[in-house]
């Protein structure tokens, strides 16, 4: 097995594939211990409430970079601590002012604004009156509204501010009064005026100036951070995958084993269902499952292993088991009493793992595809993130005519690096096992 | 003397699609305990398939299987298989398989190869016990004991079939076939095998069936010689008569072409083939190569004493011209 290893290594190819490898493991590893499985799940499919304060379809950050730090990021300006101006209107009411300046620093108008509110009270909702300063000092009122407890003051979509600015809000707010096709940097200002009407009514409000660039890999039509599913992802296409080739080749190899070895009746039935399932069309079996019992991955894993089983490999293996066992070690192990479980398990599978094992590891991404094709198919797992969940996305929001091409070529990227590296490691691994292949 | 292993009348035949092939038919044999029988016979005369009858290792395709196989007065024939499978076969009676370097498992290390018998038979119950018993044997066969971590392909063919023997006597049976044990390997290998069955032999008094198409190989160990032809035992004497007078006018051919050390004389080929075991002739098998061929071979003939040992020719029948 060492000696196999160190044999392995002297290939480029598979040095290439165990450190992709390696990389992905790492990426898993990292993915579970960062995120809990159930965390994650409820990240995914929590819905635009708890992305809210992130930008929709933003590009990846390194986008940003690429474009020399033009694309805006996402501010988030929140309340100070203690209101700037506290005064006593009549009857007991009391008037907050307070400003929210930041500095913006682009030329492209952010695609997006909106105030966060929380509002204490017990009865009556404080009234809070909005205003915006630009750098040149102009002034321009906004809405004025009676939030709820927790509220959102989506400026980009107040219509009637659209109507009296003549444009759309987040242009209008930030474009410079000289050249109206650019943004002005500097120094805005959110100005607060909140009226309360009882004695421990408080208000705090957070603008969030949305950018075009946010995390690592950006984010979809849902607001969510695509590094949940890319990092997510990973653990669960290399489960899949791993899973789904340990079950459908080494029962493969078992049966074949156990099929050649007693022959008869045994070595017919096995045959015959072998040919059946040979020309029962997988996909649309699955398909069936995912649309009349259940789309859990965990589920259509099962029903892949299921197919797997009696899969064309068992014509191959029996080829090889019914040389095997007609071998002199064989008969010799008949004589000193090896008996029949033993014989399949100890004398005749041995001998196909130089064949299964390069196999096996080329079977892997196969899987993984499988899981992709069966995501973009509609048939993807509901609740879990994957590869295939987010190019399904993609596909639905019509991402590459609206160019959004972050959205498919990430996940693509991913199940090209894992295809990658499974068949780079099968490919050498092929050749140190089969020795005859190191002359071509 | 006792008699170790008895048998009488085996018959194996084996199924093809021109018909039954008679590959052992109707032997006679005796194997007295610490003795060696060298079954002696050319290729296809079925000295392999009579290997197989006396351990019932039967092929899928027989055709027929009867006869009487006694080892030690117990009648094996009427044993059921699993019964032979644990209490006979490589317990009492072992076998050196034909290509004996090819008979060791790929995938296991010879010292777990050579255990292998002690744990399907329930011999050890720990890993150690089984080593030093492993080390043990390997040590008599002339292994060294650092090859008990090695794989078969690691070693050479004499070592391996050095190993096949350990093997067969790790139970100590009271009988070894060792079928063709030296024959694909140079002579001086063979003769340090040879050498190291003669120390076996004596050490642990085992009896060896031992079959080879060499007369070398027979006379370095065979205290009896059975010589077999087209499925049938024609002569079977002692050593010491057989090698300097086989009396069958086949062993007489034999004799004839093999070369000798101490005789000027040029060795004479024996024209022609055996007969088919299709459809072998009626009377004796070897009447039409026989040079002393006359009428009443073309029946069966009867088994007769001549010297020390048995016969089966009209030469040496009542009424016959024993020639000398």
């Amino acid at each position: 097995m060492k000696a196999s290893l160190r044999e392995l290594v002297r290939y480029p190819s598979a040095v290439a594939g165990l450190c992709i490898l390696a990389f992905l493991v790492a990426l898993s590893v990292y993915a579970v211990v960062a995120i809990p499985y159930g965390e994650a799940i409820r990240l995914w499919s929590g819905g635009e409430a708890l992305w809210s304060r992130n930008p929709r379809y933003a590009r990846p950050e390194w986008v940003g970079w690429l474009w020399g730090g033009q694309l805006p990021r996402t501010l988030v300006v929140r309340s100070p601590g203690a209101p700037a101006r506290v005064r006593d209107v009549a009857g007991g009411v009391r008037q907050l002012e307070f400003s929210l300046p930041f500095d913006y620093p682009y030329r492209r108008f952010p695609p997006e604004l909106a105030v966060f509110l929380q509002a204490d009270y017990r009865e009556q909702a404080p009234q809070v009156e909005f205003g915006w300063r630009r750098p040149d000092g102009s002034q321009v009122p906004l809405a004025n509204l009676s939030p709820r407890r927790r509220d959102v003051y989506r400026i980009s979509a107040d219509g009637d501010l659209r109507r009296a600015l003549g444009g759309a809000p987040e242009v209008v707010l930030f474009s410079r009064p000289d050249r109206p096709g650019e943004a002005a940097p500097g120094r805005y200002t959110l100005e607060v005026r909140a009226y309360l009407f009882e004695p421990s009514s408080a208000v705090q409000v957070e603008l969030v100036v949305y950018g075009e660039v946010h995390g690592l890999a950006g984010t979809d039509h849902l607001r969510r951070d695509l590094t949940l599913p890319l990092l997510w992802g990973t653990p669960i296409a290399l489960a899949f995958g791993l899973l789904a080739a340990v079950g459908s080749s080494l029962s493969t190899l078992l049966i074949a084993a156990v099929g050649a070895w007693y022959g008869g009746w045994v070595d017919g039935l096995i045959q015959r269902i072998t040919e059946v399932n040979l020309i029962l069309p997988a996909l649309p079996i699955l398909i069936l499952i995912g649309t009349l019992y259940s789309r859990s991955l965990w589920v259509i894993l099962g029903a892949v292993v299921l197919l797997g089983i009696f899969g064309g490999g068992i014509k191959t293996y029996r080829a090889l088991f019914l040389q095997v066992r007609e071998s002199p070690y064989v008969e010799a192990a008949r004589a000193y009493g090896v008996g029949n479980l033993r014989m399949v398990v100890v004398y005749l599978v041995p001998r196909a793992i130089p064949v299964l094992l390069p196999q096996f590891v080329t079977l892997i991404p196969g899987f993984v595809f499988l899981e992709a094709t069966l995501a973009l198919l509609g048939l993807g797992d509901p609740v879990l993130p994957t590869w295939g969940k987010v190019i399904e996305d993609a596909y639905r929001a019509g991402a590459l005519y609206v160019g959004h091409a972050y959205w498919v070529l990430q996940p693509a990227a991913m199940l090209v690096l894992s295809g990658l590296a499974f068949t780079l490691l099968g490919f050498s691994l092929d050749r140190v096992f089969n020795p005859r292949l190191r002359e071509l | 003397m006792t008699t170790l292993l008895r048998v009488e009348g085996l018959r194996l035949y084996f199924r093809t699609a021109a018909g039954p092939v008679r590959a052992v038919d109707g032997i006679d044999l005796e194997v007295a305990r610490g003795r060696t029988v060298a079954v002696l016979g050319e290729s296809g005369c079925g000295k392999t398939s009579l290997a197989r009858a006396v351990l019932r290792l039967l092929p899928r395709n027989v055709a027929h299987y009867s006869g009487r196989v006694w080892l030690d007065g117990q009648d094996l024939i009427d044993l059921p298989e699993d019964r032979f499978r644990r209490e006979v076969r490589w317990v009492r009676l072992s076998i050196v398989p034909q290509a004996a370097m090819n008979a060791l498992n790929p995938v296991l290390r010879i010292g777990d190869q050579v255990a292998e018998p002690l744990w399907l038979h329930g011999r050890v119950r720990s890993a150690a016990e089984a080593r030093a018993q492993v080390e043990d044997a390997l040590r008599r066969v002339g292994v060294p004991a650092d090859y008990v971590d090695r794989y078969p392909f690691e070693l050479s063919g004499g070592m391996r079939q050095r190993v096949a023997i350990a093997m067969a006597l790790i139970l100590r049976p009271d009988l070894v076939v060792l079928d063709e044990p030296t024959s694909a390997l140079d002579v001086l290998t063979q003769a340090n095998l040879l050498n190291v069955l003669k120390t076996l032999r004596h050490e642990l008094g085992t009896s060896f069936l031992l079959i080879t198409h060499d007369l070398a190989t027979a006379s370095e160990l065979a205290d009896d010689i059975a010589l077999m032809y087209a499925g049938q035992i024609v002569e079977f004497a002692p050593a010491r008569q057989f090698l300097p007078h086989p009396q069958h006018p086949y062993a007489r051919a034999l004799r004839a072409a093999v070369v000798s050390l101490r005789e000027d004389r040029t060795p004479q080929p024996l024209p022609g083939q055996p007969p088919s075991l299709l459809r072998p002739p009626p009377g004796c098998r070897f009447a039409d190569r026989c040079a002393f061929r006359f009428d009443r071979c073309s029946t069966p003939p009867p088994r007769v004493r001549a010297g020390e040992g048995e016969v089966s020719c009209w030469l040496f029948a009542e009424g016959g011209s024993r020639v000398d």
